[in-house]
């Protein structure tokens, strides 16, 4: 379980911020003082909880933190809610509008919370955005320029835990299996059950394949909440005592 | 970049471009007027005009939230919607749609507010080019007379005042547009626009529209071949309809 975005050995510095292609126009790189990390994973891996338990963590030791996550932004969450709710947007018009809701978030929360030196936290970030797209048949070279705004996390954390799991825990939790969690929309079964698993393993071998592309590190998220957490810590306080 | 015609689309897409104020919309309404005359089947779909993202829209420029990339991006998507739902369906179906601004508006208009060009580009590369795409230029001055003249008051955004080139509402709009302008300019050969000399009278840009049009598109490929279906007959709204609009 040691696999590090970055080359062994190196000492990352903060000159070595960048966005994955073009970013945002403008933007100093070298003013983001602060630190992104990301968290990510299905419904029922368990991000909440760990994220809960980080911002905990981060802040007894003295450290600034703002989370982020998807559909929080002031510009478009509603709208984005209510479009998903009627189920009525295809493809292009559905990942753009997810691209938005990220961009305003990026410039409007995390590239000032970085400025001002704070820890950021997402909940999710550009790779269940593409993931999904991808399962979704959407074009890998389109998704990468559009996402070529967004900025590189100092860590990304994908918590993986099997299909059958996430059902277990989802189910007990809310009695239920979301429907675009369990990627109804795709046809794959007209039983969401059945559907579930096989999205949520499609989901998995995308992740899997990007991961190969984009480096992040893959955590055993079956495990106890405290152990997913010590490892969590572990790897950040590395990121933090980079500067 | 392909045209639709060029895809094997049965249907046909003619676009205008141009600055504001340009009378592109007066000659495309005239050219919609045209072609239903003739028993095409026609229609027309306007830029930003997607009920979906139009509240997200209004509310990010009413308060001026958007910045370059959100500004490019909530355009895109009401593109995409536009395109995906209306556009490709009616396209399949052998209509001749006209749009008054196509992705070159984007083009135009977002590199000038500084996002990269590659990235635009590569955003909207899932449109085809139009089979026809009239780019009205008319002097810069006559188009900035237009717009200054019968409207006074400019929209933060329409006026570029994001761009921080003037104080001045007037002054933003006029820089703004000489470098939409120039923008487009660059970039007519590559997207092959038929250019409109819009100095002249709207009737003669008509005729000479309505004789391009024909010349490049065979209409009577486009006819309906039944008459036009009766209007459905008047009843209370019962059921939601597909037009439940949220609170305006």
């Amino acid at each position: 379980m040691k696999k590090s975005h970055r080359t062994p050995g190196a000492v990352p510095s903060v000159s070595q911020r960048r966005f994955f292609g073009h970013g945002i126009p403008g933007v100093q790189l070298d003013d983001l003082a602060g630190k992104l990390i990301v968290v990510e994973g299905a419904d029922g891996s368990g991000r909440s909880s760990q994220i809960a338990a980080l911002v905990n963590w981060l802040e007894t030791l003295g450290h600034a933190t703002v989370q982020v996550g998807l559909k929080r932004s002031n510009l478009v969450s509603a709208e984005l809610e209510q479009a998903q709710n009627g189920n009525i947007l295809s493809r292009t018009t559905l990942s753009l509008f997810y691209a938005t809701d990220f961009a305003d978030q990026l410039e409007n929360t995390i590239l000032p919370a970085l400025r001002a030196g704070f820890i950021v936290l997402a909940d999710r970030y550009i790779y269940t955005l593409m993931a999904r797209d991808l399962v979704r048949g959407m074009d890998a070279a389109w998704l990468k320029n559009l996402y070529g705004m967004a900025l590189q996390p100092d860590a990304v954390f994908y918590l993986e835990v099997p299909p059958e799991e996430l059902v277990q825990r989802n189910l007990s939790k809310n009695a239920m299996l979301d429907y675009w969690e369990s990627g109804m929309d795709l046809g794959l079964s007209r039983d969401v059950f059945d559907s579930f698993l096989k999205y949520q393993t499609a989901m998995q071998a995308t992740f899997r394949r990007m991961q190969c592309t984009y480096g992040f590190t893959i955590v055993n998220g079956s495990r106890a909440v405290d152990e997913v957490t010590a490892s969590l810590q572990k790897k950040i306080s590395a990121v933090l005592t980079t500067k | 970049m392909k045209t639709f015609a060029q895809l094997g689309f049965p249907g046909r897409l003619i676009a205008v471009e141009g600055l504001d104020g340009s009378g592109k919309s007066t000659q495309i309404y005239l050219l919609k007027r045209w072609l239903e005359a003739e028993g095409v089947k026609v229609y027309f779909s306007e830029w930003n005009s997607s009920d979906l993202v139009k509240s997200a829209t209004s509310k990010g420029k009413k308060r001026e939230l958007l910045t370059p990339t959100t500004f490019s991006l909530i355009h895109a998507t009401d593109f995409a919607d536009r395109y995906e739902r209306h556009l490709l369906p009616l396209l399949r179906a052998g209509y001749v749609v006209l749009c008054d601004r196509y992705i070159f508006t984007a083009f135009a208009r977002d590199v000038t507010r500084g996002c990269p060009p590659d990235w635009v580009r590569g955003i909207y590369s899932f449109a085809a080019r139009p089979d026809l795409t009239f780019f009205f230029r008319a002097d810069l001055e006559v188009s900035l007379n237009r717009i200054l003249d019968g409207r006074p008051k400019l929209k933060f955004f329409e006026a570029g005042m994001d761009l921080r080139l003037s104080s001045d509402p007037y002054e933003s709009f006029r820089i703004f547009q000489g470098r939409i302008l120039e923008q487009y300019l660059a970039m007519s050969e590559e997207f092959k626009f038929t250019i409109m000399d819009a100095n002249q009278r709207i009737e003669t840009q008509q005729a000479i529209a309505r004789r391009i049009v024909s010349e490049q598109i065979d209409l009577d490929e486009f006819r309906r071949r039944s008459p036009l279906p009766l209007p459905p007959p008047v009843q209370p709204q019962t059921t939601a309809g597909t037009e439940e609009d949220s609170a305006a």
